[in-house]
């Protein structure tokens, strides 16, 4: 990768290394809050397919951080677990609990919000990866295509389950309803780029905010319609703009959970 | 073969002893004699339901795994185990039919404290090391009495068992090289891990049960052993495992807590001090360390998830 490094200007160098810890972060904490699920999932199949999804995003958290690792940013694994809460880049919805309790106790979590969050992430996962197959970074370019083969079946399984759980019991569509507009609250910076917007967009990386936000509507459109329901709007303004830092108490926890190990010594091989 | 509406109770059985000695395999709808399928529901029910509860000590340390590549392969081992306890529910269930139970009220046995689990699995998982050790003794423990049924005369149980092993040997790597990176590693790692093995000697010791039913007064290896389910006993296999884990524990630099541990070279067996066996009732009696920490967990969940096994039975019917 060294000579890819060497013909990127300082600016370009600077967007993808921005983009690329906004896609990091982000499969990275949603792979950390499905990590929690492990174990309790309403059935013990779910937890089985939910854990790969959990899995494959992992991965490809892994792959972004290797990216950014043969730009000289650091070791992946640094960068990753050490990196303080106001330099990561995730949106604010992926560092969200799952409800309510620790999971080291007797969590409370909200499987309606779970089915919902994932849908809506992995929608909106699913058109940046179709833009990123033809960014002008050929690396992130090829990872993108590799991403998109297993995106295939994540949406299948989330979809599964959102559209059943509407076509259920009025419990269940009254759950469903309440993620749905938790959900939205935090949705308004999924596809917010922050201040790196027009570095971002100028230099080929992506597609624009407002085009992929355009995108997931249209993609949406048809399942909510299938059970009579619109699609919610996505906020304007992000209440905070995790893209640039704006985090919540909920991300600091996370980060000293799933540090905690390798803060005893980074050096050192585990 | 004669027909089996015309054969009296002691022709059936006479035909079923006859098949298994013959090495036969058993399957879900032939005639068994209750003695045998009252035997393979119980241990069936009780590993699969190990496996799903030994998901959660293990699961405690997925989110705080120490690397990327770490995190990838404890979730998946984490996996594994979960799809085992489906396999061998579902094993079970089959067993089950005749008596009109399910997976849900064999949940409802293990909140009530009449189906057991694993005494392995009530203990506390303290550190990183922790995680490396149950992967690599315990399952490697698993491996030794798994391995010892392979050949079960209930056939839908030895071909759950061909693939769970399979994948417990590459959880036994998983845990092994956990286990060899802590042990390269700084001095502190390394107390780490000789301070997991402490904690966990006599639970491991335990795991293959008293060497007889005077121990805890009931055992169910006589039976499974009559019936062709397995071959050696608690304590054959005890010993097989001191066989292979002793050699490689003491090659890490590690210490058996246990300084009456010698081979007596005259009877070729381990010679080691007895765990305390009244913990062991304790323990398999729900009163371990993190016994009942752990089914709530498992109680909680279950019941906080209720509303969508009803969402989805809702739009099924």
């Amino acid at each position: 990768m060294s000579s890819t490094e060497n013909v990127l200007s300082p600016e370009y160098k600077e967007a993808v290394t921005n983009l690329l810890f906004q896609l990091a972060d982000d499969d990275f904490l949603f792979s950390y809050r499905g990590s929690e699920w492990l174990g309790l999932a309403p059935h013990i199949e779910e937890d089985v397919a939910s854990s790969s999804i959990s899995q494959d995003s992992m991965g490809h958290a892994t792959m972004y951080y290797t990216l950014l690792e043969d730009l000289g940013l650091g070791k992946a694994d640094d960068l990753a677990h050490l990196r303080p809460v106001q330099e990561r880049k995730n949106s604010v919805l992926t560092e969200r609990v799952n409800g309510e309790g620790y999971y080291m106790e007797t969590p409370q979590y909200d499987w309606a919000y779970a089915v919902v969050r994932s849908y809506f992430y992995t929608q909106a996962k699913k058109v940046k990866i179709d833009s990123l197959r033809q960014s002008s970074y050929t690396p992130l370019a090829e990872a993108a295509v590799k991403v998109n083969m297993e995106l295939f079946y994540h949406m299948l399984h989330w979809k599964t389950w959102f559209v059943q759980l509407l076509s259920s019991t009025d419990e269940a569509k009254k759950k469903m309803n309440d993620a749905i507009e938790l959900v939205m609250k935090d949705f308004g910076d999924v596809f917010s780029y922050g201040s790196a917007k027009q570095a971002i967009e100028s230099n080929g990386l992506i597609a624009s905010e407002e085009e992929l936000k355009d995108k997931w509507k249209a993609n949406m459109a048809p399942v909510f319609e299938s059970i009579g329901m619109e699609v919610p709007a996505i906020p304007e303004a992000p209440a905070a703009n995790g893209r640039n830092g704006d985090h919540s108490e909920d991300l600091t926890e996370a980060l000293s959970t799933l540090s905690e190990v390798y803060r005893l010594d980074p050096v050192a091989i585990w | 073969m004669s027909n089996l509406s015309t054969m009296t109770e002691e022709e059936k059985l006479e035909q079923f002893v006859q098949r298994i000695e013959a090495g036969d395999k058993i399957e879900a709808d032939d005639w068994m004699p209750e003695e045998y399928r009252m035997a393979l529901v119980k241990l069936i029910s009780m590993h699969g339901i190990s496996e799903i509860m030994g998901a959660l000590p293990e699961k405690e340390w997925v989110p705080k795994a120490p690397s990327l590549h770490r995190k990838l392969g404890i979730m998946a081992k984490v996996q594994d185990e979960m799809g085992h306890g489906q396999l061998l529910l579902r094993v079970a269930e089959d067993l089950l039919k005749p008596y009109g139970k399910n997976r849900g009220d064999l949940m409802q046995d293990l909140f009530k404290g009449d189906l057991k689990f694993h005494n392995v699995f009530h203990m506390e998982t303290k550190t990183w090391a922790d995680a490396g050790l149950v992967g690599w003794l315990v399952d490697g423990a698993a491996i030794i009495t798994q391995t010892n049924m392979l050949g079960a005369s209930y056939g839908p149980y030895a071909r759950a068992l061909q693939r769970i092993c399979a994948e417990e040997v590459f959880h036994a790597q998983h845990g092994e090289a956990i286990i060899m990176a802590l042990a390269e590693g700084t001095d502190e790692q390394k107390a780490m891990i000789q301070d997991a093995l402490n904690r966990w000697w006599e639970a491991l010791l335990m795991f293959f049960g008293p060497a007889s039913k005077d121990t805890t007064g009931t055992s169910k290896q006589d039976v499974t052993i009559k019936y062709k389910i397995r071959t050696k006993t608690n304590e054959q296999l005890r010993q097989d495992f001191f066989d292979k884990y002793i050699p490689r524990i003491l090659s890490l630099g590690l210490t058996i807590p246990d300084s009456t541990m010698h081979y007596d070279e005259e009877n070729k067996t381990w010679v080691y001090e007895q765990p305390d066996w009244s913990e062991f009732k304790k323990i398999i009696k729900n009163q371990g360390p993190r016994s009942q920490a752990r089914l709530n967990l498992r109680r909680s969940s279950y019941e906080n998830n209720a509303w969508v096994r009803d969402a989805l039975a809702a739009t099924v019917n």
